[in-house]
């Protein structure tokens, strides 16, 4: 589904992105690991179209389509959703209006009626309870004031929401005690099916106890400097990042 | 990263006034100008009573003493007075016995601004006095007011029906003296609605007054009079709209609201005149007085402005709050785009005991407009026990706009307790980013957070308006993305 060749990005000018690849299909999980400021992020964001990353070489296929071809929203309406790994506040904006409008640009992209009241309210209900979301949080602005773990728990929520066909997580597992890991594991391996994949970003191995992953990549310095199955992680934790970046400038 | 911010939100802010259409429609226009033969010419169509004309002219007498204001952070071109004609009626039938009578040029004007003259379509449960430049063209469910003892009518139609309550209310609040487009407007004013709500009635539907200015040159100076007797209760809701023209147009209105013992008046205002193009051309002078006095004891006014039109205005509905327990609110959303200029705010005069008062400015400003918030809170010696909270936001949209807060305190009793609080904010590209990846389009991420920003005040809107200022919100900072 997502196929990315040779991806080159840089933000003031500065290259961030040099050169990744890397093949996705459905029904399948990628962990990708890697120290600070390696580009996780960036990734992330270059991915979902954030304008502030000039895209400078390479390829991005999603479904066959040139993905940058596309604007952010008809990505996201497309089915690429992104757990932000700082999630946004939007003052005075309620989440039911926020969600409610999200969903039925969706619906309107794909050709489908808005949702009514009622199946709407029912849908966030069901999708509340998928994700142990306190029923107030729904009712309060985006993001506004919610702690770190409600922000990162907001975040499933939003992708229980919108059923995406590419997940893709930014850290979110950091800030989050064992229960809430929990939670948000669960969470995505309930939304996990034969026809969408997950991206996982993340610094820590202990995430991928509960969400298993197929293949574990190692970003640093803006490239992909090992990818491997779930063991790969393991050996990271035990062994630190060291030994790799010692393996790239060789 | 500033730079894309501001790409997106030039993109955005461009929007199209919706209501710039002219009505090509015979009017009956003085010459141009203005003197006492001007002042005296008016009084003369209207048909009015001595009294009227006396005020006229002591009010243009007045005028002439004084000099256009300059305090106001404004920069306004120099008004040549006698270049503006200061009366102009559509030409129809003279007199109105039923809806048939009302030039269909004039019910169409009125069915595309959305606002149904005809009795089957009148708008459910509110009652509009529809004003195009210097006359009234119809109030609707007069009679069913009347039943009640409510007086809904033009402000003429006042002056010749219920002389006595024109002479004793009219500029009590804001007399001639006020100021200068006070003066101006008691000289030269047209017409405009008058309302009264006899004791202990409760006005069952909001009573509404739609002005249109549609004469080109012409100035527009209504004046509106609202009388709430003890323990009454109105709900009012004032509309207008302009023709997109290259000329700037006057409009000085005055606005004066009486509320006795135990009432409560709510004044709710969605102002939309031709804010003028995106390079400043055209638009309204949009010069106001509002003031309401709470003269009884526990008495109420409530003021909701939505200010999304004009190329400049400068407004500041107030509140004297005379009677003991009595409470003034001001809620004011203000958005100004391109080249407008908004200078607006509110006085809180508090003199009697317990007086309580309210102030929620939200000013909005995109493109190379200025916004600035004035607003007053006085509390004098013997006003025991008054309060007041502020709290005044501004919301940029890019940076070549304005922004600005001027509050006055002036606090002369100790008793008293007044709070202010000031933010100033910027709607970011990580925020629209954020709309975006759930799938939301940049127009309607601006219409969704705008419209979260302002919800405070919007909330206080009468339902059946506060969709229509929602999107209208979204209209005034809208545009072309792409
Ligand atoms: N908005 C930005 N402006 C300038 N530099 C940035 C910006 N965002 C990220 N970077 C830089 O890009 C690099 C990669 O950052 P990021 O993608 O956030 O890394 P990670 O998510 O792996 O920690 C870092 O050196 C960071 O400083
Ligand atoms: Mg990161």
């Amino acid at each position: 589904m997502l196929s990315i060749k040779n991806l080159h990005a840089s933000i003031e000018g500065k290259e961030i992105l040099k050169g990744i690849d890397l093949e996705v299909k459905p029904g399948e999980v990628h962990a990708i690991m890697g120290p600070n400021g390696s580009g996780k992020s960036t990734l992330a964001s270059v991915l979902a179209g954030r304008e502030l990353f000039e895209v400078t070489e390479g390829k991005v296929k999603y479904f066959g389509k040139d993905l940058f071809d596309l604007s952010p929203e008809e990505r996201a309406s497309e089915g690429i959703f992104l757990g932000f790994q700082y999630p946004i506040e939007i003052p005075g904006v309620s989440m039911v209006n926020f969600m409610k409008t999200a969903v039925n640009e969706q619906r309107k992209h794909k050709g489908l009626e808005p949702m009514s009241s009622s199946d709407f309210l029912k849908l966030m209900r069901e999708k509340k309870e998928l994700v142990e979301l306190d029923a107030a949080l729904a009712n309060r602005s985006v993001n506004e004031g919610f702690s770190g773990g409600e922000k990162k728990r907001n975040e499933i929520f939003q992708m229980a929401m919108l059923e995406p066909k590419l997940s893709i997580l930014d850290e979110t597992d950091s800030g989050l005690d064992i229960d809430a890991l929990r939670i948000v594991a669960n969470g995505v391996n309930k939304l996990k099916s034969a026809d969408n994949a997950t991206i996982v970003i993340t610094h820590y191995q202990r995430l991928l106890d509960y969400i298993v992953p197929d293949y574990v990549h190692v970003l640093y310095n803006g490239k992909i400097i090992k990818s491997g199955g779930k063991d790969l992680a393991l050996e990271l934790e035990e062994k630190g990042y060291d030994w790799l970046k010692k393996g790239e400038t060789v | 990263m500033e730079k894309d911010q501001d790409k997106i939100l030039n993109e955005v802010t461009q929007g199209e006034y919706k209501y710039g259409f002219v009505t090509d429609i015979e009017a009956e226009s003085i010459p141009k100008g203005l003197n006492e033969d001007v002042v005296r010419m008016i009084s003369q169509k209207k048909n009015e009573p001595e009294f009227m004309l006396e005020f006229r002219l002591k009010a243009f007498r007045h005028w002439q003493t004084l000099k256009m204001p300059e305090w106001a952070h404004l920069k306004i071109p120099e008004i040549d007075y006698q270049d503006i004609i200061y009366y102009s009626a559509p030409k129809q039938k003279p007199k109105l016995e039923s809806m048939d009578d009302v030039d269909p040029e004039l019910k169409e004007t009125f069915d595309k601004l959305g606002i149904p003259l005809d009795e089957q379509k009148r708008l459910a449960g509110v009652a509009v006095d529809a004003v195009m430049d210097s006359v009234s063209v119809k109030t609707t469910f007069k009679e069913n007011l009347a039943e009640l003892g409510i007086i809904f009518c033009s402000f003429s139609e006042a002056v010749q029906e219920h002389p006595d309550l024109v002479k004793k209310y009219m500029g009590s609040v804001v007399p001639y003296t006020d100021n200068y487009f006070a003066a101006l407007n008691s000289a030269v004013f047209s017409d405009g609605s008058f309302c009264y709500i006899p004791k202990g009635v409760r006005c069952p539907m909001e009573l509404s007054t739609y002005f249109r200015i549609n004469a080109a040159n012409t100035g527009q100076f209504e004046r509106t009079l609202i009388v709430a007797d003890d323990d009454s209760y109105v709900s009012y809701l004032e509309g207008c709209t302009a023709p997109q023209r290259d000329e700037n147009q006057l409009h000085a209105a005055i606005v004066e609201i009486v509320a006795m013992r135990n009432s409560e008046v709510k004044y709710s205002t969605v102002q939309n005149w031709y804010p003028g193009d995106k390079n400043g051309k055209g638009g309204i002078y949009n010069f106001v007085t509002k003031r309401g006095k709470c003269a009884g004891e526990n008495s109420k006014i409530s003021w909701t402005q939505v200010e999304t039109g004009s190329a400049v205005t400068w407004k500041y509905p107030s509140c004297i709050l005379l009677g003991d327990n009595s409470s003034g609110e001001f809620y004011s959303v203000a958005v100004t785009n391109n080249h407008q200029q908004a200078d607006t705010g509110t006085k809180m005069i508090h003199i009697g005991k317990n007086t309580k008062s309210v102030i929620v400015s939200k000013g909005i400003s995109a493109g190379f407009s200025e916004n600035s918030y004035r607003g007053l809170v006085k509390v004098v010696k013997n006003a025991k026990n008054a309060r007041n909270f502020s709290q005044c936001d501004s919301l940029l949209l890019g940076d070549k706009c304005g922004a600005h807060t001027f509050p006055y305190i002036e606090v002369d009793n100790k008793d008293s307790v007044v709070e202010h609080e000031a933010t100033t904010s910027k709607i970011g590209e990580d925020q629209i980013f954020y709309c975006n990846q759930r799938g939301i389009k940049t127009e309607d991420a601006i219409g969704l957070i705008v419209n979260g920003y302002a919800k405070e005040v919007l909330n206080k809107l009468p339902m059946e308006f506060a969709v229509e200022a929602q999107k209208l919100l979204q209209i005034s900072l809208e545009g072309s993305v792409g």
